[in-house]
């Protein structure tokens, strides 16, 4: 069975339409949040940093804007995975309140989990990626 | 009632003899609370022939300074100050002999940063008063003052989300099942199964702490073996609750490191360790970044019944100061006792960072939070992936749900069933999202999620008519007619 990765808030779903993916942009901007673009060869689940298309869109309104920069972002990076999320300043929050998968390699090699055994049946883990295991640009396209 | 205060004071307030409590300056009817007392609210039901204003005086006596008869070392001490003052007393609505008595506290009577001492004042003495056949402690306001000399929450909801990476729908997590009698080996067969089908977390239950059945030590390794295989599987960041609950404070913080060691993201204990070890546990999370579950084992003993105890209301609020990041606090449509406004009174409590009075949720008093970190409230028990459309609406999207019973008993496995519920979960928050009715859309929502998902197919068919609908005995009492439970 082919590995799927599965963080963000719609990731058990089928991957969303630019239909469905609109709707929940415009959610975001209605609540006053604003909508950032990031892409990553490396889906390390503690990756927490993956790059930044430009700024978060502090002062866009309208779904469309952020669709239109999502579309050059795939011309680009279409090989990688991309997500949109979703930042809210107010107080007592100052943080994301969405974050979702918009955009997939064709292939998800996943993980392999590394042992390291110690005394007293106490374990080490490490999470790698396989798609890590190659330089930074070679990981998934050709570029 | 005769409700005019009758103090006696000068030479005569102290000789020696018994006086009545509201002539000793414990009911001051024109007393205005100031902005740094503690405030109480009592639901006093006085015996029989007892003056409801001499039965709350007492409490307000007996939670303070007084004792049974004068005594004249009051006048070394600035006693007023010390005297806890009744300053209102109604009948409650719809409730004959029953009556709510407001109590202002004095700051100086409390030790900073201490539930322990908070509560031998408020509660230590006076529920086996005789005069009073029944006592409740109903709310608490807890000044500004106060509030800021606890730690509260460890890690606090938004930064569980950060570091969970978890945004935008409530979290999923299942309580293993049997809870007694698994080995170590098979019980993190269940953690697996159900972290690598969708789950972010699982749960020991609150009677899991180091049986013959499985030693504690057994437990932590093979679960820290699930959750890593899980994560590997999935690329998500996955957690278990490993239960810490021990027998002393030394076995607690032994197997809470053990648990660090291991890199677990998360501990539990059960509300039965007391006051203070709760505290302590909460400052060892602190300095180890660990995120704090606390599990309310045994508060339906003095939290369910109308009259007597204290109300769950005030738990929770003293969880928030004491410092935990998730608390139990009802599923309003699962198996365990919760009316609906009452419920949503504690979440309030839980998440916000200002209560208003609202008296329909049972909430009395204004709260103001300040800089406290939220907690994260958990919803468990009889809950199932087809009540997802429910669950939302009523809980919101701050909240662990977990489906215990609704993972694990599953028909096509344990995989299968977490995977129907994130599957359930995921397709109402986007329908949500859209901008869909989804108490009015939600069996529909569902039904088109399971048209690609058979175990979410299976799950709807399975548990379709399972409901809870028993009426609560723990209610408001300001509202018109008692909530049904749905």
């Amino acid at each position: 069975m082919p590995m799927r990765l599965t963080q963000g808030t719609f990731s058990f779903l089928p991957d969303l339409t630019d239909e469905q993916i609109t709707a929940q942009v415009q959610y975001c901007l209605d609540q006053g949040w604003a909508v950032n673009i990031e892409f990553t060869d490396e889906p390390h689940p503690r990756n927490t940093y993956w790059e930044m298309w430009g700024h978060p869109m502090f002062d866009v309104a309208d779904a469309a804007g952020v669709m239109l920069e999502l579309a050059e972002c795939r011309k680009v990076y279409g090989d990688r995975y991309i997500r949109l999320s979703a930042f809210d300043a107010s107080p007592g929050w100052e943080s994301m309140r969405l974050s979702f998968i918009v955009n997939r390699p064709a292939h998800e090699p996943g993980f392999r989990l590394e042992r390291q055994e110690m005394a007293g049946r106490m374990m080490r883990y490490s999470t790698r990626s396989y798609a890590a295991e190659k330089p930074a640009g070679e990981r998934y396209g050709d570029d | 009632m005769d409700t005019g205060a009758e103090t006696v004071t000068g030479k005569d307030r102290y000789k020696a003899g018994v006086l009545e409590y509201r002539k000793m300056g414990y009911w001051v009817p024109d007393y205005e609370p100031k902005d740094t007392d503690m405030l109480a609210l009592f639901r006093v039901t006085p015996q029989e022939g007892v003056d409801p204003i001499e039965a709350a005086a007492a409490v307000a006596g007996e939670s303070s300074t007084a004792t049974w008869t004068v005594v004249w070392t009051d006048r070394l001490t600035a006693a007023e100050k010390y005297r806890a003052k009744c300053y209102r007393v109604d009948p409650v609505p719809n409730a004959p002999g029953q009556y709510f008595a407001y109590i202002a506290y004095d700051l100086d009577l409390f030790e900073p940063g201490s539930i322990a001492n908070l509560t031998a004042s408020i509660i230590g003495n006076v529920f086996g008063f005789k005069p009073v056949r029944a006592l409740r402690l109903e709310d608490m306001r807890i000044p500004v003052g106060y509030v800021k000399t606890f730690d509260g929450p460890p890690t606090g909801i938004v930064v569980e989300r950060e570091r969970l990476d978890k945004f935008g729908r409530p979290l999923l997590g299942a309580t293993v099942k049997p809870k007694l009698g698994l080995s170590g080996r098979n019980y993190g067969r269940v953690v697996y199964e159900a972290l690598k089908g969708g789950l972010d977390f699982t749960k020991d239950d609150e009677n899991i702490n180091s049986q013959p059945f499985m030693h504690w030590r057994d437990r932590f390794l093979y679960c820290m073996e699930a959750v890593n295989r899980a994560q590997a599987a999935t690329g998500e960041i996955k957690g278990t609750y490993l239960n810490v609950t021990a027998a002393t404070m030394e076995d607690m913080y032994e197997r809470a490191e053990f648990a660090k060691e291991l890199g677990s993201t998360i501990i539990m204990i059960d509300l039965v360790i007391g006051y203070t070890a709760i505290q302590s546990m909460s400052k060892w999370a602190r300095k180890n970044d660990m995120i704090l579950h606390l599990h309310r084992a045994g508060h339906s003993t003095y939290t369910r019944q109308k009259t007597h105890g204290v109300s769950f209301r005030v738990i929770a609020k003293w969880m928030r100061l004491a410092g935990v990041d998730h608390i139990h606090a009802g599923t309003i449509v699962g198996k365990l006792e919760g009316d609906p406004a009452a419920t949503k009174g504690y979440y309030d409590i839980c998440r916000e960072r200002y209560n208003a009075q609202n008296l329909e949720r049972g909430l009395f008093f204004d709260q103001d939070w300040v800089s406290t970190l939220p907690v994260m409230p958990v919803a468990s028990g009889g809950i199932h992936a087809g009540q997802m459309h429910q669950l939302i609406h009523l809980l919101g999207e701050d909240v662990v749900l977990q489906f215990g019973g609704g993972t694990i008993g599953h028909p096509m496995g344990i995989a299968a069933g977490a995977e129907a519920n994130r599957i359930a979960l995921e397709a109402m928050i986007l329908a949500r999202n859209e901008g869909k009715d989804i108490m009015e859309e939600g069996p529909e929502i569902l039904r088109a999620a399971a048209r690609h998902s058979t175990p979410l197919k299976a799950a709807l068919d399975v548990w379709k008519d399972v409901t809870f609908d028993y009426a609560s005995t723990d209610t408001p009492d300001f509202v018109p007619t008692a909530t049904p439970s749905f």
